[in-house]
């Protein structure tokens, strides 16, 4: 640590200038990008209400990318892993609520959409846990390799469950305004907005409400944090580095079931949808630098808008591209998160 | 002092020992697949679980997988895109392969039959250059950066793959990749093609364990152990890192090329996330610290899997593909908890405590 200072002040100069080269560097790769989307877009006789409508619809898919990524980051400052089973919890979150709706439960439908969601974010956090305990408790103190290893094992065994439990029929959970599978839909002068979307932004801004709350006003939320500013020390204070593991499964599978619930009634939710839900909210997580929430948040949304608009100017096979060459130019330009707070992660790695 | 030279010395001369069980093990195989000596056939052994297709598989992605282990194991830096490498060998040998000559490229030259080989060689010169290229910037960050990168790349390739119907073929794939050959010698039938993936294996890996007890190698492992520290002593650790990088893709580029010719066809799929991810569990259940490992690791999930596929449902009446997957899941879980440093270290270590005991 000191030598990197004495380094710095040596080469403060060079590192100024350096400094400046980069941040050109970066507003150019922004301003070609912005560019060439604006090209595809003319090409396609795209106007401002186009560009306005594919944003409007990717933040609400991105919403879901800031839940997921609460999820990664919670567990990856607690742990220190990256838990591939984050997908999987969205997976269990809307195919359990989809499944407890349709039971053949003689309730009024409100209070059955209401019973599945609170008994499916309750049955993903009880797995969510039961994971944690059954196997990266009995793991602890392994390499971090191993225990990413670890997740992806029981990635696998999940989606193999869940296509022995569902099948690869698709399942579907009913719009929670009108209680059916068609929504309703609000117009703001040529856009329009599903009222689902409503429901997605009101869960998320609910969430992040409550977890603002957990982690700066309980005592558990703060030894959470403690946790993750540094494990030893945490200890050393009394602090149960395992029960917090524990704790971080428990939310982040809550926080996914939660994510896969609100969003099952705008998809039509199927065994395989964890996969690539999870590594978008992965690349949420890296924009926000892997240990900020907030970053983590701004992340999923601004990736959930750049995602449709590409897929909205090129074509929708191309729609999974974008979140992937945003995570590269991230990596390479702002390892740290778009709103900073992550140089410590990139120091330590 | 004294007892160090002799651990290297007896390390050294392990190695050479597995290197020719390995070759021993390679030739008996081939030769009773040949020969067939009272009319018994290898996958005969085997129940007809294992055959000689997944023989060749298992060669091909060990020489994936001394690559990921050179990186992982010994510069600690873990790629979750060596798929793409992968892929991008064999698509290079495919395109090359086929299209030049359906489109009447260079007549004389594509019909040749060194030109499947000059196409190995060009995927492994722009694999590696790509390799380069990423690696540079990313390696100067640390720790999990480089696996975030690779991730990215390889779904990126993935979708380039899928997406890039003239060139690619898009979900169909390319069709019609002529087997290789050396003058008129064809090297097909399958036994053939045996002989020379594991010939390519063994070479691989003998370059491997050189490299590992060389001076790179030393200096490969004290970026594992502390990059800080390495830097201290005057190891260029980026310069390091990236040729590693470079290199496992390079290998990673030979092995999809000759993937590509094994099976004639290739499609996006054994390029894709899940393939890295496996490549990724093999090479952590074999033993990332060992270039042993690469065998081991792919060996046994490859055997895990045709084992189950064969044999599940006698056990589990109308079990399918799902509860393959099932159980392979637990499989892979219960190795990593109970061996985290994968199964070569964890196999040295049990019998370093039965021959205390």
């Amino acid at each position: 640590m000191n030598q990197r200072v004495g380094v710095a002040k040596t080469e403060s100069k060079w590192k100024l200038s350096r400094e400046l080269v980069g941040k050109g560097v970066t507003v150019a790769v922004i301003l070609g990008v912005i560019a060439f989307v604006l090209f595809l877009g003319y090409k396609k006789h795209f106007e401002t209400r186009h560009y306005l409508q594919l944003a409007i619809d990717g933040i609400r898919g991105g919403s879901i990318y800031a839940l997921i990524a609460l999820g990664f980051v919670v567990i990856h400052s607690v742990t220190g892993i990256i838990n591939f089973a984050q997908g999987e919890f969205v997976m269990l979150g809307a195919m359990l609520c989809a499944t407890i709706y349709h039971s053949d439960l003689s309730l009024p439908p409100v209070l059955k959409l209401a019973l599945a969601i609170v008994l499916a974010v309750a049955a993903t956090t009880l797995i969510g846990v039961v994971l944690e305990r059954i196997t990266i408790y009995p793991a602890r103190g392994s390499p971090v390799v191993a225990l990413i290893i670890i997740t992806i094992g029981a990635t696998i065994t999940i989606r193999a469950l869940a296509l022995l439990a569902w099948g690869t029929r698709a399942k579907w959970v009913p719009a929670f305004t009108t209680l059916e599978m068609e929504d309703l839909t609000f117009r703001f002068g040529g856009l329009i907005v599903k009222a689902q979307s409503f429901w997605i932004w009101g869960a998320v801004a609910v969430v992040l409400a409550v977890l603002f709350y957990f982690f700066e006003r309980t005592v558990m939320g703060k030894a959470l944090r403690a946790c993750a500013v540094n494990r030893r020390a945490a200890q050393l204070m009394g602090i149960s580095p395992s029960r917090m593991s524990l704790l971080s499964f428990a939310l982040a599978a809550a926080l996914g079931a939660i994510g896969g619930i609100v969003l099952a009634p705008a998809t039509r939710p199927t065994y395989d949808m964890g996969l690539i839900l999870g590594l978008k909210g992965f690349v949420a997580a890296i924009m926000g630098g892997l240990v900020s929430s907030p970053g983590a948040v701004l992340g999923g949304l601004i990736l959930g808008a750049a995602e449709n608009i590409g897929a909205g100017v090129t074509s929708a096979g191309y729609k999974d591209i974008v979140a992937f060459v945003i995570l590269i130019l991230i990596l390479l330009f702002r390892p740290q998160g778009l709103i900073g707070g992550g140089e410590r992660a990139v120091e330590e790695g | 002092m004294e007892q160090k030279e002799k651990g290297r010395d007896w390390n050294q001369r392990l190695n050479a020992l597995g290197v020719m069980f390995l070759a021993i093990l390679v030739g008996v195989i081939g030769w009773v697949e040949l020969a067939q000596p009272f009319g018994i056939r290898f996958r005969d052994f085997t129940g007809g679980m294992v055959t000689f297709d997944t023989l060749i598989r298992i060669g091909i992605l060990t020489i994936v997988l001394v690559g990921l282990n050179l990186l992982m194991g010994y510069a600690g830096q873990i790629s979750l895109g060596q798929a793409a490498f992968y892929g991008i060998g064999a698509y290079t040998s495919a395109i090359m392969t086929t299209l030049a000559s359906r489109h009447g490229v260079l007549p004389g030259v594509s019909r040749s039959w060194w030109w499947p080989w000059l196409a190995i060689l060009v995927g492994m010169g722009v694999t590696g250059g790509f390799a380069y290229l990423i690696g540079r910037p990313i390696l100067r960050l640390r720790g999990n950066y480089l696996a975030m990168a690779t991730l990215g790349l390889g779904i990126i390739m993935y979708i380039l793959f899928r997406e890039g119907e003239d060139f690619t073929g898009g979900n169909d794939g390319i069709a019609g990749i002529p087997r290789l050959a050396i003058g008129s010698f064809k090297i097909w039938p399958i036994e053939r093609y045996y002989f020379l993936v594991w010939a390519i294996a063994l070479v691989v890996i003998i370059i491997a364990l050189n490299i590992v007890n060389s001076r790179v190698g030393r200096a490969l492992r004290s970026i594992h152990g502390s990059e800080v520290a390495a830097n201290t002593m005057g190891v260029d650790t980026a310069k390091y890192k990236s040729q590693v990088l470079v290199l496992s893709a390079v290998l990673a580029s030979l092995a999809g090329s000759l993937y590509a010719h094994f099976q004639a066809l290739i499609a996006p799929t054994p390029f894709s996330f899940a393939a890295s991810v496996e490549l990724l569990v093999m090479s952590v259940v074999g033993g990332i610290a060992s270039i042993w490992g690469a065998p081991f690791g792919v060996a046994l999930i490859y055997v895990v899997r045709e084992v189950l596929r064969a044999r599940l449902h006698a056990i589990l009446h109308g079990a399918g593909g799902e509860h393959e997957m099932i159980v392979y899941g637990i499989v892979v879980v219960v190795i990593m908890i109970f061996m985290p440093e994968g199964l070569t270290a964890g196999l040295a270590k049990a019998l370093r405590r039965a021959k205390r005991a």
